[in-house]
């Protein structure tokens, strides 16, 4: 039986494990309104984004640009790995990071050298301790993710990809589904496949057809496309800022019920014990007196 | 009289979304009105400032280059960073100009004189922008 006093303090412990666990949570929370509000805010840019580029990459041949063109010969891999800067998460950044070593071995057996580029903190710990080449990497920019970011990024793979210096260029991040789901994604982005067109109402297909455009469609293409990375690298980045925030409350969330669990189970242990103490106290006391009055 | 919706989008927010009668963007071929009504239009922008005007009264703009999309009455500029005259960092630009012109100065071995060139032309037009 343990004492009174040592179930006593492991109570006060788990007490006060509970309040960080549950601030930890409300801070989570506060933040994932702030990276979903992001997202809201990145929405409409990207959406328009995709529209243009899908109008004119419908017209556009295959290999009109090198960063559509597939090379002969792939040699070389760069897999981006998009975690958070922060643990506490649950399995998040685990779940990520196996999908990329996955993706790296299947390249790995498809004959193709792999190298990777982290942002955040996690995956770059994680990547470094498996044994693996990084050439890039970002920490502690999680936090205050922008554009310049997805950018400076970007920047480098395309370079990469148009010096022949890499044939494929991957990205694994975490997608915000919902509040609940934040699955680990893996996503081609060179060389690039453009967005289907997609048909609405306000934009029939064929409707682009009267376009007029300036400069000439491949020189716009020229200039859209390495954009279009950008872009599809700030999703990434926008959508793991927001999902490890949903991950962490559901983590702290699962965590302060387990603290409410074992507070009930230690309390009960204390009265118990409280009890046999008392019993134990009152038939010395009672034995006493017996052998007196004996 | 008709009018014609204008947005302006960065990734970030959008900066401008509001009805106007006329906007005057800074195309690379040249700066460009557009009218109620235009054909559709797909252009790519450079770095310059962008002139509509709100009720008679004309507002700008900063683009820091990208794309003008113009379709169904709308014009859409996709730009990766926007800003409205009266919003400028005036010190933050600059210390961006400052910043430009030093690296152009010392000619660096690895120094990327287009993004350099680039930036001290963001700069210079954010504080021609602001001045005005």
């Amino acid at each position: 039986m343990p004492s009174l006093k040592d179930v006593k303090m492991k109570i006060v412990g788990v007490g006060k494990t509970k309040q960080i666990t549950r601030a930890m949570n409300m801070v989570a929370s506060a933040k994932l309104r702030g990276a979903q509000a992001r997202i809201e805010r990145f929405r409409p840019y990207a959406a328009k984004y995709r529209h243009v580029l899908a109008e004119l990459a419908g017209k556009a041949e295959d290999d009109a640009h090198p960063l559509l063109a597939e090379h002969q010969e792939k040699a070389r891999c760069a897999i981006i790995v998009v975690t958070s800067d922060r643990g506490l998460c649950g399995g998040f950044n685990a779940n990520i990071i196996n999908t990329a070593l996955k993706l790296a071995a299947e390249k790995r057996s498809e004959g193709m050298e792999v190298q990777f580029a982290c942002v955040g903190r996690k995956g770059r710990d994680a990547i470094r301790s498996a044994g693996q080449e990084i050439t890039l990497a970002y920490g502690d920019r999680m936090s205050s993710v922008d554009f310049a970011l997805a950018s400076s990024v970007a920047q480098e793979m395309i370079h990469g990809y148009e010096t022949l210096a890499l044939d494929e260029v991957w990205m694994v991040y975490g997608e915000f589904v919902s509040m609940g789901h934040q699955p680990p994604r893996s996503l081609r982005l060179l060389p690039l496949t453009t967005p289907e067109a997609e048909q609405t109402e306000e934009s029939p297909a064929g409707a682009g057809s009267d376009y007029l455009y300036e400069p000439r469609e491949d020189l716009l293409l020229a200039e859209l496309l390495p954009s279009y990375v950008k872009v599809q690298v700030y999703r990434g980045l926008l959508d793991t800022a927001a999902s490890e925030h949903a991950a962490r409350m559901a983590a702290m969330d699962n965590a302060t019920r387990n603290c409410n669990e074992l507070i009930n189970t230690l309390t009960l242990l204390y009265n118990k014990t409280r009890q046999a103490s008392i019993t134990s106290e009152l038939i010395d006391i009672v034995g006493g007196a017996e052998a007196l009055n004996g | 009289m008709s009018t014609l919706q204008l947005e302006i989008v960065t990734p970030d927010r959008t900066v401008v979304s509001t009805e106007t009668d006329m906007a005057v963007c800074p195309g690379v071929m040249g700066e460009f009105g557009v009218l109620p009504h235009h054909v559709s239009l797909l252009s790519a922008l450079k770095i310059g400032p962008l002139r509509y005007s709100d009720n008679g009264r004309d507002q700008y703009v900063f683009i820091s280059g990208g794309f003008a999309d113009v379709n169904a009455n709308v014009l859409t500029v996709l730009a990766e960073s926007a800003e409205r005259a009266e919003d400028i960092d005036v010190a933050r630009a600059e210390a961006a100009k400052r910043r430009a012109e030093e690296r152009l100065s010392q000619r660096a071995e690895d120094l990327d004189v287009k993004r350099a060139e680039a930036a001290l032309q963001r700069a210079v037009t954010r504080l021609e922008l602001a001045r005005r």
